[in-house]
């Protein structure tokens, strides 16, 4: 099953298949190690639920919604 | 002579390295983008002395925030003798990201992995011999911190930039690797310097490249219409980033040998961030740090026990009298030290004036002059720097990045990125690197907004006046107390900021809210020596300023304020004669509305000669005060009071209210602020026309915000008059907005 990034709930994770979006936020996803094949995990929502810190290569990035949304993810079942 | 430089992602110890080659002191963080301006140092241990350049931390050369394009651009055009590339190994994969588009430049390099201490603590260890294999060039293990291999990796750099490099690319994609090599030959007959570079950011048709290589872009796109990726269609800066990654992970990631396999285990800085950035007590958590900080720094009633001693004062009728426990209860770490520094001082000073001769216009000048002026800002010394100790103690542990994380969402709502508030809280440091600091932002609107609004922040050098005019609000009119003050005064300017920043960004810089995607580094245990390393450097630059720029502003004031405008020299009684009371007076009915101009008696003049000197360092507010003091309360009372209670007795002595002191206060924080913010911000707006613009904004916003600060502290009722104002305001920019809006949907 793939989700968009920013549909996850904590806890969760998976494989990155897609990324889209505008080039700007596309190119900076992909400099900070969002490509096929990363995985990432969803490690903690900021109050409000906005942004949200994920692991991916072994680090933790944050990131608002709007942003997640452009990462597709095909989801890992535990 | 040979010139290396360091090169690595933000917060992977760049900076520490740069401190440890050099044994220099710059500022170091924990959070991502401390250095944004390129530096030198000198290493001296090789055969020859060698020029060390810190470039801006990064995370790729492309080209979307000015400091990416800084550091590609020194590599590229400064061409150094060799890149030592700095590693963190805790987090290899993303930091090889950079290396492997490095490796495309014709540039020795060396590979300096760091932070080894910490790889092994987790049980996980790195084959670097086999990584040096893999990569090609040499790799180095060092701790920058510990100072360990530094030796090692200089003498590996200094071998190898006396070999020349031709660039290497992991892109392994076969068509790719075509279009690369078919740009790559073109650029090298047109004599272009590292040509493999310039042809793989061609083919990913790189904003920068595309404008330099005009001709070679139809290649491109002729190759384009031939070949489509079946994953990524014909973005090829997605197959590019891609295909480095995937190299990486097939060639380099195996060099490490986890312990653990487990990818996503809980780390001690999980838990701290469970309850640091919780839910729901992540906000007031912040603010209860925040207020701790400020009670520590600024309070005479240390946690509100003052009741217990019932107004006894700790080694009554010594020089130390009042230095531990005041009347009004014990004295924080900040005022402690303040106090202490003040008795010193004011000692230093009676023991200079007995040696002098009296009733000479010499002795005037130094211990009026020059003693009064200086003094009365060395006791706030001590506050300076245990407030920036506090905020460094907080940066360094990397609290202050999860602090842009929570606010995020608020700060978005102000057209601004959770990354804007780093900047911002800088400010409470120093304006300068606060606004140096802005480079890190990508969005230019966002960038501009925040330059302007730092200066709300209210820096170090404001702080004397934050503190003596509380303290003279205290000691003259029985109100509150001075940390109370001092924290909703930093709070008045926090909420201009903000407020402003959401007018510019409905008006003059208006655009969509810039992206948040930013690294969490890991929470580490503050440096004692980096902290050591900070405070020395605050405290030394303070002491030079001390005895440069306000000493010599203390002298002219001195001067002007002891002659006529016909060179007839002036006694302290005569003062209201003087060229400097002259000027003042002129300008005193601008400030009429702000509550310090002309309906003060005689000597309300000092307020404004006083805000005239803080344009050139923010201290000469107060040091003025201080010579002023020297010479009127002379003048008056015949009084030999000296430093800040002279200066209090003196502003009691204007006749001024305390609304008044209020909007003083606020004036000085929201104003042009000093020679050398000023400067850094002309440095980072974008053309004359936003300058000139910014300073117009500094003196507009002041204006209003202290004379509604008069106004309504005066006639409680203006708040209706001023808030109603303000919602007209706000009001007619929407609509205008909405109609614009529309107009621009019906295109």
């Amino acid at each position: 099953m793939t989700k968009t990034l920013d549909k996850f709930s904590i806890g969760e994770s998976g494989v990155v298949v897609k990324v889209d979006g505008e080039r700007k936020i596309k190119r900076r996803l992909y400099d900070m190690g969002i490509t096929n094949g990363a995985e990432v995990y969803l490690r903690k929502k900021a109050p409000l639920g906005d942004p949200i810190e994920i692991s991916v290569r072994s680090y933790e990035l944050s990131l608002r919604k709007s942003e997640a949304a452009c990462v597709t993810v095909e989801v890992k079942h535990v | 002579m040979y010139r290396f430089a360091l090169l690595g992602n933000p917060n992977s110890g760049k900076t520490t390295l740069f401190n440890s080659l050099t044994g220099s002191t710059a500022h170091v963080g924990n959070w991502p983008g401390v250095t944004v301006d390129k530096r030198e140092g000198i290493y001296k241990k090789l055969a020859e002395p060698i020029a060390i350049v810190d470039l801006p931390g990064i995370y790729s050369l492309s080209p979307y925030t000015s400091e990416e394009v800084i550091a590609r651009n020194y590599v590229l055009d400064e061409k150094p003798d060799c890149v030592i590339n700095i590693i963190d190994a805790t987090n290899l994969e993303r930091n090889l990201y950079l290396t492997t588009q490095l490796m495309e430049i014709d540039v020795p390099v060396v590979i300096a992995l760091n932070m080894m201490d910490a790889v092994e603590k987790r049980g996980d260890s790195i084959d670097a011999k086999e990584l040096e294999k893999r990569l090609g060039v040499p790799v180095v293990k060092i701790s920058a911190l510990k100072e360990t291999g530094l030796d090692k990796l200089m003498e590996r750099a200094y071998a190898v930039s006396k070999v020349e490099r031709k660039g290497v690319t992991v892109i392994e994609e076969t068509a790719l690797k075509h279009l690369i090599s078919d740009i790559k030959i073109a650029l090298e007959g047109q004599g272009v310097d590292n040509p493999l570079f310039h042809a793989v950011k061609l083919a990913e048709l790189d904003e920068l490249e595309v404008l330099m290589h005009k001709d070679t872009v139809n290649m491109i796109e002729a190759f384009k219409k031939q070949y489509h990726n079946d994953t990524f269609g014909d973005d090829y800066e997605a197959l590019i980033a891609d295909g480095r990654y995937k190299y990486i992970t097939k060639y380099f990631s195996p060099t490490i040998k986890r312990k653990n396999e487990e990818k996503f285990i809980v780390t001690p800085s999980d838990k701290a961030d469970r309850v640091l950035t919780h839910k729901i007590w992540g906000i007031p958590i912040f603010l209860m740090i925040l207020f701790l900080i400020f009670h520590l720094t600024f309070s005479e009633n240390l946690f509100f026990l003052g009741g217990l001693f019932n107004g006894k004062v700790a080694f009554s009728g010594t020089a130390f009298e009042g230095v531990f426990l005041s009347e009004s209860g014990i004295n924080s770490i900040g005022v402690l030290f303040g106090n202490l520094v003040e008795s010193l001082t004011n000692l230093l000073s009676s023991v200079i004036r007995s040696i002098l001769p009296a009733d000479s216009w010499a002795t005037g000048l130094i211990c009026d002059g020059v003693l009064g002026g200086i003094f009365a800002i060395f006791s706030f010394l001590p506050q300076i720097l245990i407030l920036f100790l506090f905020f460094s103690i907080l940066e360094d542990s990397g609290y202050m990045a999860r602090i842009a994380f929570i606010l995020d969402r608020a700060l978005r709502k102000f057209g601004l990125s959770g990354r804007a508030f780093l900047p911002m809280i800088m400010g409470f440091g120093c304006s300068v690197p606060a606004m140096i600091n802005t480079r890190t932002l990508a969005d230019e609107k966002e960038k501009i907004a925040t330059v302007r609004v730092i200066p709300f922040f209210s820096c170090g050098a404001k702080l004397p006046i934050l503190t003596a005019v509380s303290g003279a609000i205290v000691s003259s009119f029985g109100v509150a107390n001075v940390d109370l003050i001092t924290y909703s005064m930093y709070l008045v300017g926090i909420i201009t900021a903000l407020v402003t920043v959401i007018l510019m960004r409905s008006t003059s810089l208006k655009g969509d809210t810039p992206p948040f995607i930013m690294e969490l580094p890991a929470y580490h245990k503050p440096q004692p020596k980096n902290l050591a390393i900070l405070l020395w450097d605050k405290a030394e630059h303070f002491i030079k300023k001390a005895f440069t720029i306000i000493l010599a502003s203390t002298i002219v004031v001195w001067f002007i304020s002891h002659f006529s405008f016909s060179w007839e020299f002036l006694s302290d009684a005569e003062i209201d004669g003087s060229i400097l009371a002259n000027i003042g007076k002129f300008l005193q009915p601008i400030f009429t509305p702000l509550g310090f101009g002309s309906q003060l008696n005689s000597n309300g003049w000092v307020f404004i000669v006083a805000a005239i000197t803080g344009l050139i360092a923010k201290e000469n507010v107060i040091s003025t005060f201080g010579t002023l003091a020297a010479c009127i309360n002379v003048a008056i009372a015949g009084s030999g009071d000296s430093g800040v209670a002279s200066v209090v007795a003196m502003i009691s002595g204007t006749g001024i209210t305390v609304p008044a002191l209020l909007s003083f206060i606020a004036f000085n924080m929201t104003t042009v602020p000093c020679f050398a913010a000023v400067a850094a911000a002309k440095g980072e707006m974008p053309t004359r026309l936003h300058y000139k613009m910014t300073l117009l904004f500094w003196i507009i916003t002041s204006y209003i915000v202290s004379s509604a600060i008069y106004l309504i502290g005066t006639f409680w009722w203006t708040a209706f008059i001023c808030l109603t104002a303000f919602i007209v305001l706000c009001l007619c920019i929407k609509l205008h907005n909405n109609r614009k809006d529309k107009r621009g949907a019906e295109n």
